[in-house]
């Protein structure tokens, strides 16, 4: 049911756990099923230096988190903001047509979390 | 790995002994019943032999069983054969699918529906079922076993409400056969279904039973099978399949196994309880069957917990899955007040006969170990106390 690379990143968690210097820090939900996901980020300038996620929910999320962290992480903020749900579930080598809510909830969580960095820098 | 199958209440594997009984009725012995030759009375004597098989594992007389293709054509069988425009059913809340979506399309034919709630263990009141009789209440139909959490409705009682009432009592006992003694004369149901798949026998068989003289309308147009109430050429592989297993079940039921099992089960929730945190067992304070056990594991996804274990051979299932193409949660525990939060954290394992001690020692060894990795790595983990779990129950 799960590609190779989902069950990778659940078994395996890129980027599990908190930043104690991060930059901002975001919690969201899906109130459907309930699936909760804490993604902090340390931003420097343009750039996301460092990001990590913690989730409860289910495989698709933890391994969208988990990739999304990898994505991001290292990446200039602008093309961060240019991840699509689409590119996202593809670099997972698919998610089962349940599942997309998780990468929506990845994305949720980034654009919450950079919206914070923008509001903040005003 | 070691392969650890804790799924029986989604199917059970077949027993040897049932293909053996079936494998003839595939290849020389494949005889229509309904044909007069030699070939077709040879068949005629294994499907009814198989009737008196099942009869008997639910204490009916042959002649009130009708074969069927599962579980949900029976329950669509009953509900649709006694139910009528106009007419009112009483149900509750927590019935399979088959039942519900069965009452739903009725309402939109003209029937009325009373869904009952449940208690916070999952049970019926018997007495709501007394307030919710009407003058036009054609129908009770309420589960006798549940198949999320295993809790056993109090059937006797309910029967005994309906038959005062003068109306038909329908039980959906695909989760009680072959696990707990079914009676149709204790319970006083008028129409019962079995699954076969739920008992060691192939998927796509089941019965129903139709106690002699209830007004059922067929659903199916066709031939005469099954003095009428359900057209088309039998299964007959599936249906001697069927009876095997049913014979197996009266056995095994016999021979205490359902007590053991329910040892297993205990043994299996207790050393949850003792050896992993903030947990509840669903239902815990009810009548369940041996076999089911449904975990709050506060604080994770009961989807990520099933995956986790599945990676390590274990399978069990969560209702609140994506992988079940729904992201609600189970509507069986929220219907017993359970907040949302620990409905998705749940878990159901569901023993079978084939499950044996080094089994539950195996997954007892998996599951600290997995939910604390899932723990370890949720925001919601804060080393909490049980005052938490408390604050949550409805």
């Amino acid at each position: 049911m799960y590609s190779p690379t989902v069950l990778d990143h659940f078994k395996n968690a890129r980027n599990m756990g908190v930043l104690p210097d991060a930059t901002t820090s975001v919690q969201v939900s899906n109130p459907v099923c309930g699936d909760t996901l804490e993604l902090s980020l340390v931003v420097n300038g343009l750039e996301i230096a460092k990001a990590r996620f913690r989730a409860k929910g289910c495989t698709p999320t933890i391994a969208c988190a988990s990739r999304l962290t990898e994505m991001i992480e290292g990446a200039a903020v602008a093309d961060a903001l240019r991840i699509t749900r689409e590119s996202l579930i593809t670099s997972l080598g698919g998610l089962p047509e349940a599942s997309g809510h998780a990468a929506q909830l990845a994305l949720d969580a980034l654009r919450a979390a950079l919206g914070r960095v923008a509001a903040s820098a005003v | 790995m070691r392969r650890v199958y804790l799924d029986n209440n989604a199917t059970t594997p077949l027993l040897p002994e049932v293909f053996e009984a079936m494998r003839p009725y595939f290849f020389e012995k494949f005889g229509n019943p309904s044909s007069s030759h030699e070939r077709g009375q040879q068949a005629r004597i294994a499907l009814e032999h198989a009737r008196e098989e099942v009869a008997q594992l639910v204490g009916a007389r042959p002649s009130e069983i009708v074969f069927t293709s599962g579980g949900t054509e029976g329950d669509n069988l009953a509900i649709f054969g006694v139910v009528a425009s106009g007419d009112h059913i009483i149900t509750s809340a927590i019935e399979h699918h088959a039942v519900l979506n069965a009452c739903k399309r009725l309402e939109t034919l003209g029937a009325q529906v009373t869904y009952l709630p449940v208690d916070s263990q999952g049970r019926v009141d018997p007495d709501n079922i007394r307030a919710a009789l009407r003058p036009n209440t054609r129908l009770v139909s309420v589960m006798m076993a549940n198949n999320e959490t295993g809790v056993v409705q109090p059937v006797e009682e309910i029967g005994r409400i309906a038959a005062e009432a003068d109306v038909w009592f329908h039980t959906d006992a695909v989760q009680a056969a072959g696990k707990i003694p079914v009676n149709v004369d204790r319970i006083g149901c008028d129409l019962l279904a079995i699954s076969g798949h739920k008992l060691n026998a192939p998927q796509g068989t089941g019965a129903l039973y139709v106690r002699a003289g209830t007004l059922l309308r067929a659903m199916f147009q066709g031939g005469p099978q099954e003095r009428g109430r359900r057209a088309g050429t039998e299964n007959l592989p599936g249906i001697v399949g069927l009876g095997t297993g049913a014979a197996l079940a009266r056995e095994w039921l016999a021979l205490g196994k359902g007590e053991e099992l329910g040892a297993l089960r205990d043994r299996l929730e207790r050393g949850i309880a003792q050896h992993v945190d903030m947990t509840l067992v669903n239902g815990k304070g009810a009548p369940r069957t041996p076999n089911t056990s449904n975990i709050v594991f506060e604080c994770i996804a009961g989807g990520s917990l099933a995956d986790a274990l599945d990676l390590k051979g274990i399978a069990v299932s969560t209702g609140s899955a994506c992988s079940s193409g729904s992201a609600h949660p189970p509507y069986v525990l929220l219907a017993m007040g359970l907040a949302p939060e620990l409905a998705h954290a749940s878990v159901r394992f569901s023993l079978g006969k084939q499950t044996t001690p080094d089994d539950i020692t195996y997954v007892l060894e998996c599951v600290p170990e997995v939910v604390a990795k899932l723990r370890a790595m949720s925001p919601l983990w804060k080393n909490g106390t049980r005052e938490r779990l408390a604050r949550t129950q409805a």
